[in-house]
C-alpha cells in the first residue's frame, strides 16, 4: 500500500509539470489551431526567469573586511545584497523566498513573451499550411534555445527552494499511516498543490468568467462568435499569452527540482506532445488528466515489484517507453484521445 | 525533351559531385571527412524529400532510420565482414522493415498528428536504444568494433590493430590521391568515392521518382488528398511506399556514417537529429530536385566553418577598425558563431520558412529573374 502511495507521489511532480504544458499546448491548439513546437522553450524562459530573478535579487555591494584577510593577505571581502541593504529582513526574506517572487514576476514577462509571439510570428501563419507552422515555431524553439545557451552558458544552473520547504515530510503520518512509510520532499507536494492551483484557475476562468465564456464559445465556432460583432482574435491572442504564463509557471517552480538548463524544454516538449494526443487534442481536461495518468504510470512502470513482473512475463523492462507505448496503443484503438470529441483526430 | 533536361541534370550534377575535392578546396571544406559528411546528409536528405517534399508528411523521426541503419552497419562489421557493402545491403533492409512498422503505425494519421506520432515513435526508438536494447546496441557507450569479433568472411589480419572498412580492399580511408593543384593540398580517399557514387545514384534515383506516375501520385496527396481519396484512390499505399522509401535512404545515409568511422550511437536517434534533416530540406527547398542536397551542404558546411570562428578569429577581421567599433563588432556577431552556431541556423531557418518557403532553390529562382528581367516582361505581357 504504502509502495504504491509512493509510486503515485512519485509520477505526480512529473505528471504536474506535464499537465501544465499540455493544458497550456491544448489551449493553444483548441483555440488558435496551431501545433506550437516553442511551448516546451516558453516552459524553459520560466524557468530562466526564475535564475533571473534569483540572481538580481543577489546583486552584492562588495565591501572589504580590514580587519580579517584571506589566505593571500587581502582584506576578506564581505557580500551584501543590495535588496538586503534597502529593506533589511524584507530583503532577506526576499531572497529566500525568490521562488514566489520570480512567480509574481514570471506572470507579465511571460504573457508579453506569448502576446508577442502570437501577434509578431505566429499571426502570419494561420492561411499558411500545418507544416508550416510546425516548421517556423520549431526554429523559433531552436532560437530561443539557443539565445538562453548563449546568455546563461550550457551548464544547468541549480536553484534552491525556501528553507522553509526544503527537505522532505512524512506524508505517512498525514494521512494516519505508519511513520516513515512514505518520505516524499516537501517541494514536490509544493508543485502539485500549486499545479492543481494554476489548472483549476485556468479552467475556473474558462468556465465563470464572461470572457472565458467567450472564448470557450470561439474554440466551439469561431467564425459565428465573430458574426456576432466579437473581436475573437484579440481574445485568441490574450489565451495564447496565458497559455505561455501556464508554461512559463511551471518552469518556474520547477527550478528546484531539477536544475533548468537550456535544453530541458525540447526533453519536455515530445513527453507533452504525447500527452496532449493521449488526452485527446484540444480537450482540457483531456490534457490535464493524461499528464498525471502519464506522470504516475511512468513512476509505476520503474517501480522494482513491477519490473520484476514484467520480466517474469518475459518481457523487456518498459519503465523508458511506456508513455510512447501508451500513445501509440491510444492512438490504434482510440485515435481521438481518451476525452477528445468525436471526429477528432480521425481524420 | 523532359527526359533531355534530367539526364543533363544528372551528368552536371555528377560532374561537380565527383570534382568535389578539387572545387571545394578554395572553401576550406576539401578534407575527406567534411565532404563524405556532405554527401552522406545530401542522401539522408534526397530521401527524406521524397517523402516531405512530394506528400507533405513531415515526418520528425527519420533520425530512428539513421541510427538503425548505423546499428545494422556496424553489426555487419562485427560479424561478417569489413567490406561495407553487405554492412549497407543490411542497413537499407533492416532500416526498411523498420520503417515499413513505423510508417504503418504513424501514416494511420496525417498532418499535424502525423508529425507527432512520428516525433513520439523516434524518440521512443531512442530510448529503447538507450535502455531495453542495450545487448544490441550497447546502450550509453555506443556500438564498437573489437578485435576479438568474429568477422567470419573476413581472413585473420594481423592482430592487435582493428581492421578497417573496406570495399573490396579499397580502404575507406586511404587517401589514394594526394595531388598539388593550383597550390591546393588535394587529397582523393575512397571513402568519398563510395559516398558520392551512392549520392550520384540517390539523385538518380530521385529524379526517376520525381518523374514518375507514382511521384505524380505522391504529389496528388499533397495538394489534396481528400479529394484523391474521393475519387476512389487509397492513398496510403502511395503513402507508405515513400515512408518506407525515405526510411531506407536515411539507412543508407547511416550505414555510410558507420562505413566511414565504425560506431554507432544512440545520439544519432534523437529526434533533434530528425529535426536536422528538415531544417535541410527546407532550407534547400523542399519538393526540388536539387534543394534538400544544397540544404544539407549549405548547414555541414556552415556548421564547420562558423563552428571555428571563435573571439580571436573576428577580432582579426575587425582589427582594421577603431577599438571601441571592434569590440562592438566582436560582441554582436560572437553570439552568431562559434559555440553559437545553431543560433544562426535557427534563425535562417525562421527567415526562409516565413520569407522563402522555396528555400534556396526558391530565392535562386527569383534572383535569376530578377537580374533577367523575366518578372518584367511577364508583367508586360500580362498588361498586353
Amino acid at each position: 500500500m504504502d509502495a504504491i502511495l509512493l509510486q503515485i507521489l512519485n509520477g505526480i511532480d512529473k505528471g504536474s509539470a506535464y499537465a501544465l504544458i499540455a493544458l497550456g499546448l491544448t489551449l493553444i491548439f483548441g483555440t488558435l489551431g496551431v501545433v506550437n513546437f516553442a511551448h516546451g522553450a516558453l516552459f524553459m524562459i520560466g524557468a530562466f526567469v526564475a535564475v533571473t530573478v534569483g540572481k538580481v535579487l543577489e546583486i552584492s555591494k562588495i565591501t572589504l573586511d580590514p580587519e580579517k584577510t584571506d589566505f593571500l593577505g587581502n582584506p576578506a571581502k564581505i557580500k551584501t545584497p543590495y535588496i538586503t541593504e534597502w529593506f533589511g529582513d524584507f530583503g532577506f526574506w526576499l531572497i529566500e523566498w525568490s521562488v514566489l517572487v520570480s512567480v509574481i514576476v514570471a506572470i507579465p514577462i511571460m504573457i508579453l513573451i506569448g502576446v508577442i509571439m502570437e501577434r509578431g510570428l505566429i499571426k502570419h501563419f494561420y492561411n499558411r499550411p500545418h507544416a508550416d507552422q510546425i516548421l517556423v515555431t520549431f526554429g523559433l524553439a531552436i532560437v530561443l534555445q539557443e539565445v538562453i545557451k548563449a546568455v546563461y552558458g550550457a551548464n544547468p544552473i541549480p536553484q534552491s527552494a525556501p528553507d522553509l520547504l526544503k527537505g522532505s515530510v512524512d506524508f505517512g503520518v498525514m494521512i494516519g499511516m505508519a511513520e516513515n512509510s512514505v518520505i516524499y520532499p516537501l517541494w514536490r507536494l509544493v508543485y502539485f498543490c500549486f499545479s492543481v492551483l494554476i489548472i483549476g484557475g485556468v479552467f475556473a476562468f474558462l468556465r465563470f468568467t464572461t470572457f472565458g465564456m467567450v472564448v470557450r464559445a470561439g474554440m466551439a465556432d469561431r467564425e459565428t462568435v465573430g458574426l456576432l460583432g466579437i473581436n475573437i482574435d484579440k481574445r485568441f491572442t490574450i489565451m495564447f499569452g496565458v497559455a505561455a504564463a501556464v508554461a512559463g509557471l511551471a518552469g518556474v517552480m520547477y527550478t528546484p527540482i531539477n536544475p533548468p538548463n537550456y535544453h530541458m524544454g525540447m526533453d519536455f516538449l515530445v513527453l507533452s506532445f504525447v500527452v496532449v494526443v493521449v488526452g485527446g487534442m484540444g480537450s482540457l481536461p483531456g490534457a490535464v488528466a493524461a499528464g498525471f495518468l502519464l506522470g504516475i504510470l511512468e513512476s509505476f512502470a520503474s517501480m522494482p515489484l513491477i519490473k520484476d513482473a514484467i520480466a517474469a512475463v518475459g518481457l523487456p523492462s518498459i519503465d523508458q517507453i511506456i508513455i510512447y507505448l501508451i500513445a501509440v496503443i491510444v492512438l490504434l484503438v482510440r485515435p481521438r484521445g481518451l476525452m477528445g470529441k468525436a471526429g477528432m483526430m480521425e481524420e | 525533351m523532359n527526359l533531355m533536361k534530367d539526364r543533363l541534370l544528372l551528368i552536371i550534377f555528377a560532374a561537380v559531385v565527383l570534382a568535389a575535392p578539387l572545387i571545394f578546396a578554395p572553401t576550406g571544406a576539401a578534407y575527406p571527412d567534411l565532404l563524405q559528411r556532405f554527401a552522406i546528409y545530401g542522401i539522408f536528405a534526397i530521401g527524406f524529400n521524397i517523402l516531405f517534399g512530394l506528400t507533405g508528411y513531415l515526418s520528425f523521426g527519420h533520425a530512428a532510420f539513421l541510427g538503425v541503419g548505423s546499428y545494422s552497419a556496424v553489426w555487419m562489421f562485427k560479424l561478417l565482414s569489413m567490406n561495407i557493402v553487405p554492412a549497407l545491403l543490411l542497413s537499407i533492409v533492416i532500416a526498411g522493415a523498420f520503417s515499413l512498422l513505423i510508417g504503418y503505425v504513424s501514416l494511420r494519421r496525417s498532418g499535424i498528428y502525423f508529425s507527432i506520432l512520428t516525433l513520439a515513435l523516434a524518440q521512443m526508438s531512442y530510448n529503447l536504444a538507450y535502455s531495453v536494447l542495450t545487448p544490441l546496441t550497447n546502450g550509453e557507450t555506443g556500438l564498437q568494433l573489437r578485435l576479438d569479433d568474429p568477422r567470419v568472411l573476413d581472413a585473420a589480419g594481423d592482430a592487435g590493430s582493428l581492421p578497417s572498412t573496406n570495399f573490396f580492399g579499397l580502404e575507406m580511408k586511404e587517401v589514394f590521391w594526394n595531388p598539388t593543384i593550383f597550390g591546393y593540398d588535394l587529397q582523393f580517399n575512397w571513402g568519398y568515392y563510395v559516398c558520392a557514387i551512392l549520392l550520384i545514384a540517390s539523385f538518380w534515383i530521385s529524379i526517376r521518382i520525381f518523374r514518375s506516375p507514382f511521384g505524380l501520385m505522391l504529389r496528388a496527396v499533397k495538394t489534396n488528398q481528400t479529394r484523391l481519396n474521393y475519387t476512389g484512390i487509397n492513398s496510403r499505399p502511395y503513402t507508405l511506399a515513400a515512408f518506407v522509401i525515405s526510411g531506407m535512404f536515411a539507412g543508407l545515409a547511416g550505414g555510410l556514417l558507420a562505413s566511414m568511422d565504425p560506431l554507432a550511437g544512440a545520439e544519432r536517434m534523437q529526434w533533434t537529429v530528425g529535426g536536422e534533416v528538415v531544417l535541410m530540406v527546407v532550407l534547400g527547398g523542399m519538393g526540388t530536385l536539387i534543394g534538400p542536397i544544397l540544404g544539407a551542404v549549405f548547414i555541414k558546411y556552415f556548421e564547420n566553418i562558423f563552428s571555428k570562428i571563435n573571439d580571436g578569429v573576428l577580432h582579426g577581421w575587425f582589427a582594421i577598425m577603431p577599438e571601441w567599433a571592434e569590440n562592438a563588432m566582436v560582441l554582436i556577431i560572437s553570439p552568431f558563431v562559434g559555440k553559437g552556431w545553431h543560433l544562426t541556423l535557427g534563425a535562417l531557418f525562421m527567415l526562409v520558412v516565413i520569407f522563402l518557403p522555396g528555400g534556396l532553390v526558391d530565392g535562386a529562382k527569383r534572383i535569376g529573374r530578377v537580374v533577367t528581367g523575366a518578372n518584367r516582361r511577364a508583367a508586360k505581357v500580362g498588361i498586353e
